[in-house]
């Protein structure tokens, strides 16, 4: 081993502890090494072990999801996971926050999030071909809110237009708990052939280790160590340096050369230099193939001057990829990427020494066993607390609230609000056509693609109620499994895996902790009732500002098949004189409903219950009619209610249609209105085609209404003998299309 | 009918014609790499949408010096006919094939959305079977779509019935609601003087296709394929 460079510190405790390393942590790394790491050691360490590249504090609870199944291809562990979607195909995905730097800058940090999650898709050997994101921002009234959302969907624009992936589908809500702590969760699908995934693997000692892509510069360090891992205090803003700088353009070529580097037989193992960069990828690349590798750092392709090892190893620069290629194929890697304009370089070997071996200037400056690093990543089995306060939220007195007198105003009041209005205002800046491929745009409860050469269809969604999740996380995110499900079987998908963001606070307070672990037992319950499996996802903590935390925020991405895409179905009623069926029941349950918290300011009450066989009976119900083209739309009753739901099934985006229903007076009118009970699916079908529901809703034991008939210009809905909502189409639209687009002004 | 499609560093949407030219119109296509020759015999040649070398200059500023638009220019000087769609519009206006500018939207937001479009000519390859007047649906996706041109060029547009397409609404009336991004004029696709070639911001490629739920585009193909 010979000296540390002359300008490298020399590492101690202290420096170690400034690297967010524990006087423990950085003792194994003493014991590992057998001496005291050198500067870029001690490095390659902090990032390795970090919150965000180990899973130190959720390692032991992921283990709980159900990760298998017959369709699944490649489950939670690789870049992303892989399904069958039938006709020797894959569809790849994997979902990935990127919080914190969009929060310090929201333009790069949102873009850098879709670089990301693209490259750990095309990664794997599949064509990107569908993007959708989570957002969640604070309240529209705080100054920072608007400048974070006009930056972050730019930023999402920006990249996955330029890099041409469509931007299918996605969700945002706003509330106070998010003002110091956005969330962008990016979710990616690319469609590979079955037989020809490729996986982050360095096998074969030999064999050559290529760096593709972009130059290394110093953008990023530490990001993944002391941006991601944690939390925010005031100066925030004084982050910046740490967020990267996206190149859609340099994505895009990097994309199209890898794609047609896994055409030949070259690749061994690629994986994408995403966090902590070079180090992450050759040493989970080691890890994975049992091996070790020699990289020589003066052969990286650099665009600063002067760069030092640490900051090599430790940088975030994108699109950049390193490839294990078979020894003998070097000259034809190098060929395909000067066809791109592309660095391709052969930086390092295979080998059987088990080591992390990094030279510069003729000088090792570090030598680490790779599988210690890898695997050896401290598991903590952090405490954990059911906070007090659960008691008191969870309690709702609805005698001490008065019931809605104007229900029409109310209903105008949810849909001008920025968590129920159009987001037409974002979908429009995010190209959701390019590639051809999109049946159902951004604006119906999922988003369906079709596989080009395949007669089946892939639908999309992204989910979760946070408020839900506060007030009750195990029920909370059971909930937003089974919507996710639901949104898929309103299109006529079954669903069949999926990815989640799990968004937390602080993991050193027991408070979240007990949230993150309700959260996980409440995936893992309705994955296991719903027979879908996690096959992929990420876990963002530290997502806190002097103290305060989001609501735990656990977002599901989830992908369904429809067997034939030509029954794809949306979300609008498309004909005069088709009847309104509710499949499911009416339910009068207000606790924790985007009304409470709108009209009366309140967050508290028990969550919807959520019964998972009802679930399914519903699901497939709808699933069934929609494959028989029985239904002309089918839409969730989630957020707002049934009387929100009726109001946006009015909204086609050609014309639209009105209603007439009719509802049974129930115990009060707010909660059957605006109550946001589960497992319920608002169908509209012609009058001939009820007897053929009626025979699938027997067989699956779920239960139906015929609520009215569509047409007109008006939505009118009685209950008992009284019209209490009565309005044309365009006085409801009109508050819910312009509300966005006047807020943003 | 032998298509070629121009595939520049940046190309998005050459997949998009690909298959819409292949699949749905049974054509012969092949794709052209920029720094190609224009090698074999063609009979119409496609510049796609998409953002050539990331069009972080001008949009297309860059790839009017791809090496293939020199063979681009001689062919469509020998007659051939050329269309630009998107950013294949905007390559050929930096290059000089067809008259005028794309630039920024008035909303100053990227666009991605249904227009309607009114056919204005049909002496052009691309419309001659498309009835004068007859509205189109298509779909739009970029940032840089209004057209601009200076008033001698635009009234010479307009004598000499060089304006393909304008933005209309559902029934074909112009008004500045119904134009996305402000083009001058409500211009939406425009043809050179012996009108062999066409730049036009909508994407025919996107709407060719019964799955899609709209086969509007097809017309356009259609048009030269029947020559």
């Amino acid at each position: 081993m010979s000296e540390p460079l002359m300008q490298e510190p020399s590492v101690d405790l202290d420096l170690a502890q400034a690297h967010g390393l524990t006087p423990e942590e950085f003792e194994k790394v003493r014991a590992i090494l057998g001496r005291t790491p050198t500067f870029t050691e001690l490095g390659i360490f902090s990032v390795m072990w970090s919150e965000h590249c180990s899973y130190k504090s959720s390692r032991i609870h992921l283990k709980r999801f159900p990760t298998t199944g017959p369709q699944v291809l490649q489950g939670p562990g690789e870049n992303a996971g892989a399904i069958d979607i039938g006709g020797g195909l894959a569809a790849i995905f994997k979902m990935e926050s990127h919080n914190h730097p969009s929060y310090v800058e929201p333009y790069q940090g949102a873009a850098t999030g879709v670089g990301g999650i693209l490259r750990d898709i095309f990664t794997m050997g599949a064509r990107p071909i569908a993007s959708l994101n989570s957002l969640r921002f604070g309240s529209p009234e705080h100054p920072r809110t608007k400048y974070l959302v006009g930056g972050v969907v730019g930023g999402i624009a920006g990249y996955g237009n330029c890099i041409g992936i469509p931007t299918v589908g996605g969700e945002v809500m706003f509330h106070p708990g998010y003002n110091g702590n956005i969330l962008v969760n990016v979710m990616n699908l690319g469609i590979a052939h079955a037989g020809r995934i490729f996986r982050g693997q360095a096998r074969g000692p030999g064999n050559t280790v290529f760096y593709v892509g972009s130059r290394t510069g110093r953008d990023g360090i530490h990001g993944a160590s002391l941006l991601a891992s944690a939390s925010f205090e005031a100066d925030s803003e004084a982050k910046r340096p740490t967020v990267q700088v996206g190149d859609p353009f340099a994505e895009k070529l990097l994309l199209e050369a890898c794609l047609e580097l896994m055409k030949t037989d070259s690749i061994i193992g690629i994986q994408d230099m995403g966090a902590a960069g070079l180090t992450s990828s050759s040493v989970e690349m080691a890890g994975r193939g049992g091996t070790g590798i020699d990289l020589d750092l003066d052969r990286v392709p650099v665009r600063e001057e002067r760069m030092t090892p640490y900051e090599m190893m430790l940088s975030e620069s994108q699109e950049r990829m390193l490839v294990v290629v078979r020894r003998g194929t070097e000259e034809k890697v190098r060929e395909i990427f000067r066809k791109w304009d592309l660095e391709g370089v052969a930086v390092g070997e295979v080998t059987s020494t088990g080591h992390l071996s990094v030279k510069f200037r003729g000088k090792r400056v570090a030598d680490i066993p790779v599988k210690p690093i890898a695997e050896g990543a401290p598991i903590l089995k952090r405490p954990m607390e059911r906070p007090v306060r659960e008691d008191s939220d969870s309690r709702l007195d609805l005698s001490r609230i008065k019931d809605v007198a104007n229900p029409g105003k109310a209903l105008k009041g949810l849909l001008a609000s920025l968590n129920l209005c159009s987001r037409e205002w974002i979908y429009r800046q995010y190209d959701h056509m390019v590639r051809s491929n999109t049946i159902v745009r951004p604006g119906s409860d999922a988003a369906v693609i079709r596989i080009k050469g395949s007669q089946h269809a892939l639908a999309l969604t992204t989910d979760c109620n946070s408020r839900y999740c506060y007030l009750d996380p195990r029920a909370g995110a059971r909930i937003a499994v089974a919507e996710a499900s639901r949104n898929l079987a309103c299109s006529g998908a079954v669903a069949q895996a999926l990815t989640d963001c799990l968004n937390f606070g602080n993991p050193e307070r027991p408070e979240v902790m007990w949230q993150f672990s309700e959260c996980v037992d409440g995936i893992a319950e309705a994955c296991q009732s719903l027979e879908i499996p996690v096959i992929g996802g990420n876990v963002s903590f530290y997502n806190e500002t002097e103290g305060k935390g989001i609501y735990p925020t656990p977002t599901i991405g989830m992908v369904g098949i429809i067997e034939d895409a030509r029954s794809a179905m949306q979300c609008h009623f498309a004909r005069e004189g088709d009847l309104v069926v509710l499949v499911g029941t009416l339910g009068e349950e207000l606790g924790g409903s985007e009304y409470l918290s709108q009209v009366h300011q309140l967050e508290a009450g028990a969550v919807p219950q959520l019964d998972l066989a009802r679930e399914e009976a519903v699901q497939y119900a709808c699933i069934d009619a929609i494959t028989e083209s029985l239904v002309a739309s089918a839409h969730d009753c989630s957020e707002g209610g049934i009387a929100v739901a009726l109001a946006e099934s009015c909204f086609h985006p050609q014309g639209g249609l009105g209603a007439e229903v009719k509802l049974p007076a129930g115990k009060r009118l707010d909660a059957l209105l605006f109550g946001e009970s589960q497992s319920r699916i608002l169908l509209s079908l012609q009058k001939a085609n009820l007897p053929k529901l009626e025979k699938i809703c027997q067989e699956r034991d779920a239960p139906f209404t015929v609520l009215g008939t569509v047409g007109g210009n008006r939505l009118k809905i009685s209950v008992g003998q009284d019209a209490e909502i009565n309005a044309t189409v365009a006085e409801l639209r009109k508050p819910w299309s312009e509300a966005f687009p006047t807020w943003m002004v | 009918m032998r298509w070629a499609v121009i595939t520049f560093p940046g190309s998005c949407d050459n997949h998009d014609v690909f298959d819409s030219l292949k699949s749905d119109l049974g054509q012969q296509v092949k794709f052209l790499w920029h720094k190609e020759e224009l090698k074999g015999n063609f009979d119409c040649i496609v510049l796609p949408g998409g953002f050539s070398y990331g069009d972080y200059l001008r949009c297309g500023a860059m790839a009017k010096f791809s090496p293939i638009m020199e063979t681009v220019s001689r062919f469509a000087s020998d007659g051939g006919p050329v269309v630009g769609i998107c950013n294949g519009f905007q390559i050929l206006a930096e290059a000089g094939l067809l008259p005028g500018a794309l630039i920024r939207n008035r909303t100053l937001h990227y666009l991605c959305q249904d227009v309607y479009l009114r056919t204005e000519s049909n002496a052009s390859p691309f419309t001659r079977k498309i009835p004068h007047g007859k509205v189109l649906k298509m779909p739009i996706g970029h940032g840089e779509g209004c057209y601009y041109a200076d008033a001698k060029t635009l009234s010479r547009l307009e004598v000499e019935g060089r304006i393909a397409f304008r933005y209309c609404d559902s029934k074909g009336n112009l008004d500045e609601e119904s134009n996305p991004n402000g083009s001058l004029k409500s211009i939406a696709g425009v043809l050179n003087e012996r009108g062999n070639v066409l730049g036009l911001m909508p994407h025919p490629d996107r709407c060719a296709e019964a799955i899609l739920g709209n086969e509007d585009g097809r017309a356009l193909f259609e048009s030269v394929i029947s020559r």
